[in-house]
């Protein structure tokens, strides 16, 4: 039974079916399966937090679920935040704003923990918020501007001010800075 | 890394898992919340010919009172025991130490039985079976025993199981009113292994202590009860305790391991100033 297994995960709202090796962690599948490659992969050992993916609603390290073991479950990665095609979410959008992200490759399993974080625990202290990020690691920002993204969208949902209006071309976001005049 | 290529079983009750691990014998490995075996595989430190997932055992995951005890089924996750009503008011520091555990996208996946069958003697579940006391149930071929918790370490990541063996569940006794309890540790980062921790439970009547249990983590190959300390607990005035001198009482004749990290000596200063202070607050928690 080493041989592959076939499996079907709701990824995102849609069924998804694939055959599989059981050593093929539940990253690998939907990286290279299903072909979702936000979820990223650096340490592969269950440190870097950058592979996080909510399994069945919970924030998980999906290089430590096996592909096998997501038979049947509901993931949501990080293409599944958003509301709709070309959007970001609120956490997307505050890390543009905060400048949360340098290279961008620990981007994805920020953004997916901080949904989940949020989501238990809406009204975070700052203590709380640095604690709540302490399973990703981030070697480019220092975290601050990753700090300054959190305390923006609490205070959004909050019914704070709103982010700044976010510039589109034709629905889509628009992510690199106009040029200098 | 990827893990080697392993054979999957992914048995739906503890009989039929039995049953398949027996069939491999030591070239199997139960798979719990894998938040430890998973690294292991992909580092490539170990292989095995076959994983025998519990995951899908759904009768391993509960928590229920039990005869003055609370039983928490092997497979319940760590979040669930942190958030559990009846462990925090039965056993608040099995509640509180799991908050210790890595983070919580780790406590979403991890489980109780997988961190005690691991016994690393760095971890905090470990910590706690030997301060409470706690024992153990483990199932086999030929039926269930229980395991009392003095029992159940041989040594770093080895436990007295037999390879056809799973464990199954965790009893936890439930101490008497006036009873307070605390977990400290000292880790360089959240969520790392601690460097050096305690767990400290004492009861508290008429102004002196008439229980107490003290065990240490990351000091030795096994979690470590400080029995001379204990005893010497035991009967005292809660009122003018030198908490000091019960710390250094702890770690007298405790030789912790050296590594990158700190220096045994270190540990031992570590150890015996978090001893004074979980039971600064267990005494605080007793008498309030």
């Amino acid at each position: 039974m080493s041989d592959p297994h076939p499996i079907t995960i709701t990824v995102n709202g849609q069924a998804r079916s694939a055959i599989v090796e059981p050593r093929k962690t539940l990253a690998d599948v939907l990286r290279e399966d299903l072909r979702l490659t936000g979820t990223h992969l650096a340490c592969e050992h269950g440190v870097c937090g950058a592979c996080t993916v909510l399994l069945d609603g919970s924030a998980v390290r999906s290089c430590l679920v096996f592909g096998v073991q997501a038979d049947g479950a509901e993931v949501t990665t990080v293409e599944g935040l958003a509301p709709a095609p070309g959007e970001l979410s609120d956490v997307q959008a505050a890390f543009r704003d905060c400048h949360g992200l340098q290279c961008g490759f620990c981007t994805p399993g920020f953004v997916v923990s901080i949904h989940a974080f949020l989501d238990a625990n809406p009204a975070p202290t700052d203590e709380e918020i640095r604690s709540g990020l302490s399973g990703n690691l981030c070697r480019c920002t220092g975290y601050a501007g990753i700090v300054n993204a959190v305390r923006q969208v609490v205070r959004e949902r909050a019914g704070g001010p709103p982010t700044e209006g976010v510039p589109t071309v034709a629905g889509h976001a628009v992510t690199t800075l106009p040029s200098a005049p | 890394m990827k893990p080697a290529p392993f054979t999957y079983e992914a048995p739906t009750t503890l009989g039929e898992a039995v049953d398949v691990l027996g069939r491999y014998g030591d070239e199997a490995k139960v798979l719990a919340g894998g938040q430890s075996l998973v690294p292991v595989l992909a580092l490539r430190l170990a292989r095995f010919e076959a994983l025998v997932d519990l995951n899908r055992v759904d009768e391993l995951a509960y928590v229920r009172e039990d005869d003055g005890a609370v039983v928490v089924g092997a497979m319940t996750r760590q979040a669930t025991v942190e958030a559990d009503p009846l462990v925090r008011r039965a056993v608040p520091v099995l509640a509180e130490a799991t908050r210790l555990i890595g983070h919580f996208q780790i406590r979403n996946r991890g489980t109780l039985g997988g961190s005690i069958a691991h016994g690393d003697p760095a971890a905090e579940y470990p910590a706690v079976v030997t301060a409470l006391d706690a024992t153990v149930t483990v199932a086999g071929p030929s039926g269930t025993r229980q395991l009392a918790a003095a029992d159940l370490y041989d040594g770093p990541m080895t436990t007295t199981l037999a390879d056809d063996e799973i464990l199954a569940a965790v009893s936890f006794p439930v101490w008497g009113p006036r009873s307070g309890f605390a977990v400290r540790e000292m880790a360089r980062r959240e969520g790392d292994f601690a460097t050096a921790g305690t767990v400290v439970g004492v009861t508290v009547a008429d102004g002196r202590i008439t229980r107490a249990a003290i065990s240490l983590f990351g000091m030795g190959p096994v979690p470590l009860r400080a029995r001379d300390a204990e005893s010497h607990l035991v009967g005292a005035a809660t009122a003018g305790l030198d908490l000091t001198a019960v710390g250094a009482a702890a770690v007298a004749g405790v030789d912790p391991p050296s590594d990158v990290h700190a220096s045994g000596r270190y540990r031992t200063r570590v150890a015996s100033r978090l001893v004074a202070r979980a039971l600064e607050s267990a005494l605080q928690e007793a008498t309030a």
